[in-house]
């Protein structure tokens, strides 16, 4: 095991986050199990007062996830060196087994803490709490990725051996690997820029109709998730290749070092912030049966979608911005 | 567009909201000054401790790694019984018939022990020394300990007891201080009689590589032809250096454990007992129609507020201890060199990394410690409050 600061601030901060998640999910579960808003008893009205405190708590665990997220993948790079063979990230994650199912895992849980955040803001602008239960079945999944988040990042760190030989990120990535990472890298370029550029115009078009129509905020949610993980494949494939100016070079990781201005972040930043306010989008539109919700949830449709669709716009510009302005061509 | 201007509108209300809040939040926090000044200030404490540790290290790392970068790729030294020994120049000869090998040189270097600055000091042949036999070049460390110097010169004692007249010419610059503070540079001939080294031997040999990813297999050949050697890999020495010195900020965090958590235990019981004055504000807050909401955003931002306070003054006296004063707190702890320390200055070297673990250490844990008794003051009922 290492003992470095960042990987104490990690674990440290995961055991925190996931005790609060389980204290949070025992007073979610009393909740689902005691509530009736009918009632005025002293039970039902410490419940309530109780739904301040969960949501309080998971506005802070998403922040945390967030952060969580960047300092890991920061740490990653930062140990390379640690590696014999591993010369970024993609490297260091390589080095056990647990390395990519941490990172996996851990954009789904900020995914899902994103839109159970959605959820819970559309909650709150009721007075009755329609979405009561729903939001408190959603909490028992969140609570189980967030421990297994944090299991999978221990195990990780725990694991690491610093003389470990691991490939670096021109083995991962480069189109002879087996792996799913790999099969990314050797997706057959034109036909992929065609199918994420086509999926993005569809997923743009469907956002606007949704914002000005109203209509078919499902159908973006579905879109905004399915964009996601085409605009990843992506960036393995030609984006991050476009960074580069370097026909081989796949990794999906070096583009958030110094050396390429920290691009990395804000595409990623921008198309994690899309996807899941796009998801959210959809998620809201599923939940419109309360009355008391119905004059809520387009406004709120609107605003959500909006800014999926700002996101989804700030990442279509950083990741085209390489292939229209500079003279590299990538020719499959 | 006129949903968008009202939009537009609805975000700038929200805007002048928090503001209003961050307003009302200040001046209550100045309200009770001396209480909150303490808090400010243990947290300014560990937050500084933690980042000192963090810079400290990283610079260390940072400039051990600097150094290495122009250091030869490969070293090989020759082992007899397991303990370093002389390598024959003649090795020079077999290195070099391995492809991929551009140059092999021998290096000689050692250390010299000063009887009356009880120091050791590191001698050593550079490759092109130009000056006559009778002259050194220095490290700013070595005249600084060396003791009085007679008619401007160093008297050394040969391995056979003999005295060496020597005359420092040219003293190397503070820049370098790191490496070449006990350094002293000489001529070949000086050296072998200084320190007996005979001749056809070397300390050890310097091997240069065409392409770096064929060290391994070279190093693999030349253990193989040369059993008696041991070659070392630059990459490997950076790989070392790194994990000590991440090993050793980790190290001195968990000895600080204890410290951060008083830390939060204090912050914890500050957060719980809250005065029967500022109880009474809660209170009258939400008698006059303050929303639990509001009670909540109004203790988020004093949160905000206290912990970008705390960790902004942790941080920049943490800089001005490390890359001002040179660590003076804890540098015999963390650097553990020779005893003859150089004085050096680490050039500043932080990058948004250590900010992030930093906060995680600190603002991290004591934002979700607060969350609790946060809550239970924001849901109490006014009545009640009042009423006591």
């Amino acid at each position: 095991m290492l003992l470095n600061p960042a990987i104490i601030a990690l674990n440290s901060g995961s055991l925190l986050v996931t005790a609060f998640a389980f204290y949070a999910l025992y007073t979610a579960l009393r909740i689902l199990t005691h509530w009736n808003i009918q009632s005025g008893s002293e039970l039902q009205l410490l419940l309530e007062k109780k739904t301040y405190l969960i949501s309080t708590v998971f506005s802070y665990v998403l922040g945390f996830e967030l952060f969580s997220l960047v300092l890991f993948i920061f740490t990653a790079e930062h140990m390379h060196d640690l590696f014999v063979g591993a010369m970024c990230a993609a490297g260091s994650l390589n080095a056990n087994d647990y390395g990519y199912v941490a990172l996996v895992v851990k954009i789904i849980t900020f995914m899902i803490c994103g839109v159970w955040m959605i959820v819970n803001h559309t909650d709150n602008q009721a007075h009755d709490y329609p979405l009561i239960r729903p939001k408190y079945k959603l909490l028992i999944l969140l609570t189980v990725m967030i421990a297994l988040d944090t299991i999978l990042q221990i195990k990780y760190f725990m694991g690491l051996r610093t003389d470990v030989i691991t490939s670096c990120c021109g083995i991962i990535f480069s189109g002879e690997s087996q792996s799913l990472t790999g099969s990314a890298a050797s997706l057959p370029t034109t036909a992929t820029m065609l199918v994420f550029y086509a999926a993005l115009l569809l997923t743009l078009r469907v956002g606007f109709s949704v914002v000005i129509t109203g209509r078919g905020a499902a159908l973006y949610g579905l879109l905004a998730g399915a964009t996601t993980i085409i605009s990843l494949a992506a960036v393995i494939s030609f984006i991050s290749v476009y960074y580069y100016q370097l026909p081989t070079h796949h990794c999906p990781f070096c583009i958030l070092q110094k050396d390429y201005s920290y691009i990395g972040y804000p595409l990623y930043l921008s198309l994690l912030l899309a996807g899941t306010t796009g998801m959210g989008t959809g998620v809201v539109e599923s939940l419109k049966g309360p009355k008391s919700l119905a004059k809520v949830i387009p406004i709120l449709r609107k605003r959500f979608c909006l800014i999926s669709l700002a996101g989804f716009l700030i990442f279509a510009l950083i990741a085209s911005y390489p292939i229209l302005f500079t003279d590299f061509v990538l020719n499959s | 567009m006129i949903t968008l201007l009202k939009n537009l509108l609805s975000e700038m209300i929200w805007l002048e909201r928090q503001r209003f809040f961050l307003d009302f939040t200040l001046s209550s926090l100045w309200r009770r000054k001396g209480r909150n000044l303490s808090l400010l200030v243990v947290y300014s404490l560990v937050t500084f401790l933690l980042s000192s540790v963090i810079f400290f290290t990283h610079a260390l790392r940072k400039e051990a790694v600097i150094i290495l970068k122009d250091g030869p790729e490969m070293i090989v030294q020759r082992t007899v019984g397991g303990r370093h020994s002389l390598i024959p120049v003649s090795y020079i000869e077999k290195i070099k018939l391995i492809r991929g090998v551009s140059s092999v040189n021998p290096r000689l270097w050692g250390y010299y022990f000063h009887p009356a600055s009880r120091t050791n000091y590191t001698i050593m042949v550079p490759e092109n020394f130009s000056q006559p036999d009778d002259t050194v070049e220095t490290g700013a460390g070595v005249l600084r300990t060396w003791g009085p110097l007679t008619d401007g010169k160093l008297y050394i004692r040969a391995h056979d007891g003999e005295a060496i007249v020597l005359k420092p010419i040219n003293t190397m610059g503070e820049g370098t201080d790191l490496v070449s503070s006990d350094l002293i540079l000489m001529s070949e001939t000086i050296f072998r009689k200084i320190s007996g080294v005979p001749a056809g031997y070397a300390t050890d040999l310097s091997v240069t590589i065409r392409n770096q990813r064929e060290s391994a297999t070279i190093s693999t050949k030349i253990t193989r032809d040369l059993p008696d050697t041991r070659p070392i890999l630059k990459e490997d020495i950076i790989r070392t250096y790194s994990s000590l010195f991440d090993w050793r900020g980790g190290y001195v965090i968990v000895l600080l454990c204890g410290t951060v958590l008083a830390f939060f235990i204090f912050a914890w019981d500050r957060a719980t007992g809250l005065s029967a004055e500022e109880k009474k504000e809660i209170g009258i807050l939400k008698g006059i129609g303050w929303d639990t909401s509001d009670v909540l955003m109004m203790k988020f931002w004093e949160g905000v507020v206290i912990s970008v306070s705390a960790f902004l003054l942790g941080v920049i006296t943490a800089y001005i201890h490390i890359y001002v004063t040179s660590a003076t707190l804890f540098q015999h702890a963390l650097k553990g060199w020779s005893t003859l320390y150089p004085n050096f200055s680490l050039s500043p070297a932080i990058d948004p990394y250590q900010l992030a673990i930093l906060f995680f250490l600190t603002v991290v844990p004591y934002t979700l410690l607060t969350i609790v008794p946060t809550w239970t003051v924001a849901v109490s009922d006014p009545d009640q409050v009042m009423r006591h």
